[in-house]
């Protein structure tokens, strides 16, 4: 692994207009802050989970870093480039490079047509000129790469089970072999054993191709399993971010610790004799997001400095930042 | 006796292409007060397994075996007699706490309506019981709350109103399908506690069915895993945790990454979960086993004792020290 930087995220912030129901035409839409300023960086060939409840907003933070949706403020460097000034055109050629996988592997891949299409789909845009025999060579390449027999090019997705429509999704993200695949809860729906199956084939590629992956899910226990460095997401907000053993062995943040230790853990006497750190209520709503600390309102160390001032992000050391007034 | 006895219980489907068996000659009981936890990865049949026991089959499904409750046959109840076990003796939460809610009716009036059905109460006072069921979930403000619709309730919260009102009528056996998938982890943690608190006030016995090891190992007595249809593995869900002698528990456990270790490669499964439509003969396992012998391919082995703890059942051809 190099440790040339690939990407600097710097105060992003992807905000929605709201218009609420039943509003009159001259009401001033209200404004949903989804991410709040989220500022990391991302080396070549290494993994960054996200994590958070849903609503947290992991996904619109990666689809705002590669302007599917498009961002309120910030910069978004890409090898040196900002992405988020870039012109449509600019824009596009560098999408090579960034790719992404989806969480529902049915829905993502088009229904009428046939797998070697779908996944050659990519090449045809970015590089119309390629000659067909040279398209179909790297699609059977490719196939062989994840783990799908060549021979089913002429099938339809709706012939595949999950797990092998996950694979075929992963073929087309790196076809046109790039350098940053994000994946966007690609193993939710996925039953436990095909689950093993799929993650295994990430990491094997990711060291076969030097990718890096930006790989959010819900689920912690897989996120540290196959992450370098997790950032914790609460209401817009990054709350922590740390190397994924570090993170797992002293979280800092009272959310993360509340989040790991949630999670459960399959050992009937570990897990029956665990001290649960529960936090009370629901997310509180983004449009109208408590002031100061985004958590203050459902966390056990809340003081009156939390409701005034938002924490700035303390260096635990070894490039572990929280945001905690309190925090351990 | 046990609260609930299920004695070679089969479910099958009449589809344009023949028969499907979802559920293969499964036995269990479940004893008062108690958790079984129903394991299993998508198409093993232990949803079906449950609608099964509650009459909840689709119209082309059907039945054969036995399911007794405190003595009594359930199997092939209809109508009133159907009714009359259903919320009263047996109460059912789903998956997804919004489809199964009517988004059209008040909280007030779905909650009342159990009551004034099945106990014959006034409406006042059916609604005065509610409130005092939602306050035993844990909702806020419930007097207020009770007066909402679904849509104006989280999904954590909506899984409290499930919960409140499957309680209504007392039941002894509550079976919770897959309760706490759709919800965050911080709010399956809460709704895991309160079902246990829920246990041990009411004394109920609980069917829990989850494909999450981890939820299983923190709230189950026993634990019973099914595939294609069949049960694999059965004991207590420290024995089966401890000393899985299933090729296919062994490899479910395996399969599964933990946040309390570090693991460099997850251990596979190979293949996919069986084709309900193409089932196997002989062991349902056969086809993604590592251990299989020709026998697999035409016997279905009988569950039997592992030789483990009391009560640890296993059903596989091959002798358990001859797995490694």
């Amino acid at each position: 692994m190099s440790n040339e930087t690939i990407m600097q995220v710097e105060d992003l912030k992807v905000y929605f207009k709201v218009t609420p129901t039943g509003a009159m035409p001259w009401t001033k839409p209200h404004i949903l802050k989804a991410v709040d300023g989220v500022s990391f960086d991302l080396k070549a060939g290494e993994t960054l989970g996200i994590v958070g409840e849903s609503g947290c907003g992991k996904s619109t933070l990666a689809r705002g870093i590669i302007r599917l949706i498009p961002a309120e403020s910030g910069q978004v460097l890409w090898l040196g480039q900002d992405l988020l000034k870039l012109d449509n055109k600019e824009m596009r050629s560098r999408r090579q490079e960034v790719q992404m996988i989806f969480q529902d592997p049915l829905a993502s891949l088009d229904p009428r047509m046939n797998i070697g299409e779908i996944i050659a789909e990519p090449v045809k845009t970015h590089h119309p000129k390629t000659p067909t025999a040279e398209v179909k060579k790297m699609v059977e390449e490719v196939m062989v790469k994840v783990g799908l027999l060549p021979n089913l090019v002429n099938r339809y997705p709706h012939e595949f089970s999950g797990g092998q429509c996950q694979r075929i999704g992963i073929a087309r993200a790196l076809i046109l072999k790039p350098k940053l695949i994000i994946c966007d809860e690609p193993v939710s729906a996925l039953d436990v054993s095909i689950q093993a199956q799929v993650v295994n084939l990430l990491k094997e590629l990711q060291e076969e191709m030097g990718l890096a992956l930006i790989f959010i899910a819900h689920d912690l226990s897989v996120v540290k399993h196959i992450s370098t460095r997790i950032m914790v997401l609460y209401l817009g907000n990054m709350v922590e971010i740390a190397d994924s053993a570090d993170l797992y062995n002293t979280p800092r943040h009272p959310y993360t610790q509340a989040l790991i230790s949630a999670v459960p853990i399959p050992d009937p006497l570990i897990e029956k004799n665990k001290e649960l750190i529960l936090i009370k209520g629901d997310l509180p709503s983004a449009i109208n997001p408590p002031s100061g600390c985004v958590f203050r309102t459902r966390c056990p160390k809340a003081q009156d400095i939390c409701a005034r001032d938002r924490p700035e992000f303390a260096d635990a050391g070894n490039g572990h930042k929280v945001a905690c007034h309190f925090h351990d | 006796m046990s609260l609930l006895e299920v004695n070679n219980l089969s479910v099958e489907f009449a589809t344009q292409d023949g028969a499907v068996r979802a559920v293969n000659n499964v036995s269990f009981s479940v004893d008062e007060g108690k958790t079984l936890a129903i394991v299993g990865e998508s198409g093993s049949g232990k949803s079906q397994t449950v609608f099964a026991m509650m009459g909840l089959l689709a119209a082309n499904g059907k039945a054969t075996g036995s399911v007794r409750f405190e003595g009594d046959e359930v199997l092939g109840l209809t109508g009133d007699a159907l009714n009359a076990i259903r919320a009263q003796k047996m109460a059912m939460i789903f998956q997804d706490p919004m489809t199964s809610l009517n988004p059209y009716m008040r909280i007030s009036d779905q909650m009342a309506e159990v009551l004034v059905h099945h106990n014959g109460l006034s409406k006042s006072d059916a609604i005065k019981q509610s409130i005092r069921m939602l306050d035993a979930v844990k909702i806020p403000e419930s007097k207020n709350r009770i007066r909402m619709f679904p849509h104006e309730f989280s999904g954590g919260m909506r899984q409290r109103v499930m919960i409140a009102m499957s309680l209504l009528c007392q039941p002894k056996l509550l079976i919770a399908d897959e309760p706490t998938t759709a919800l965050d982890v911080t709010v399956q943690a809460q709704i895991m506690r309160l079902l246990a608190e829920i246990q041990k006030d009411f004394g109920t016995a609980i069917i829990l069915i989850t494909h999450d090891l981890g939820v299983v190992a923190g709230n189950s007595d026993d634990t019973l895993v099914m595939y294609g249809g069949q049960v694999m593995e059965v004991g207590t869900t420290e024995s089966v945790y401890a000393a899985p002698t299933h090729p296919y528990t062994q490899g479910l456990m395996s399969a599964v990454p933990r946040v309390d270790s570090e693991l460099d490669k997850l251990v596979t499964i190979p293949g996919n979960p069986p084709n309900m439509m193409n089932m196997p003969t002989g062991c349902p396992f056969t086809p993604r086993c590592r251990f299989a012998i020709d026998k697999c391919l035409k016997t279905m082995p009988e569950l039997i004792h592992s030789g483990g703890d009391a009560g640890h059942m296993r059903a596989c051809n091959i002798p358990k020290e001859d797995l490694v």
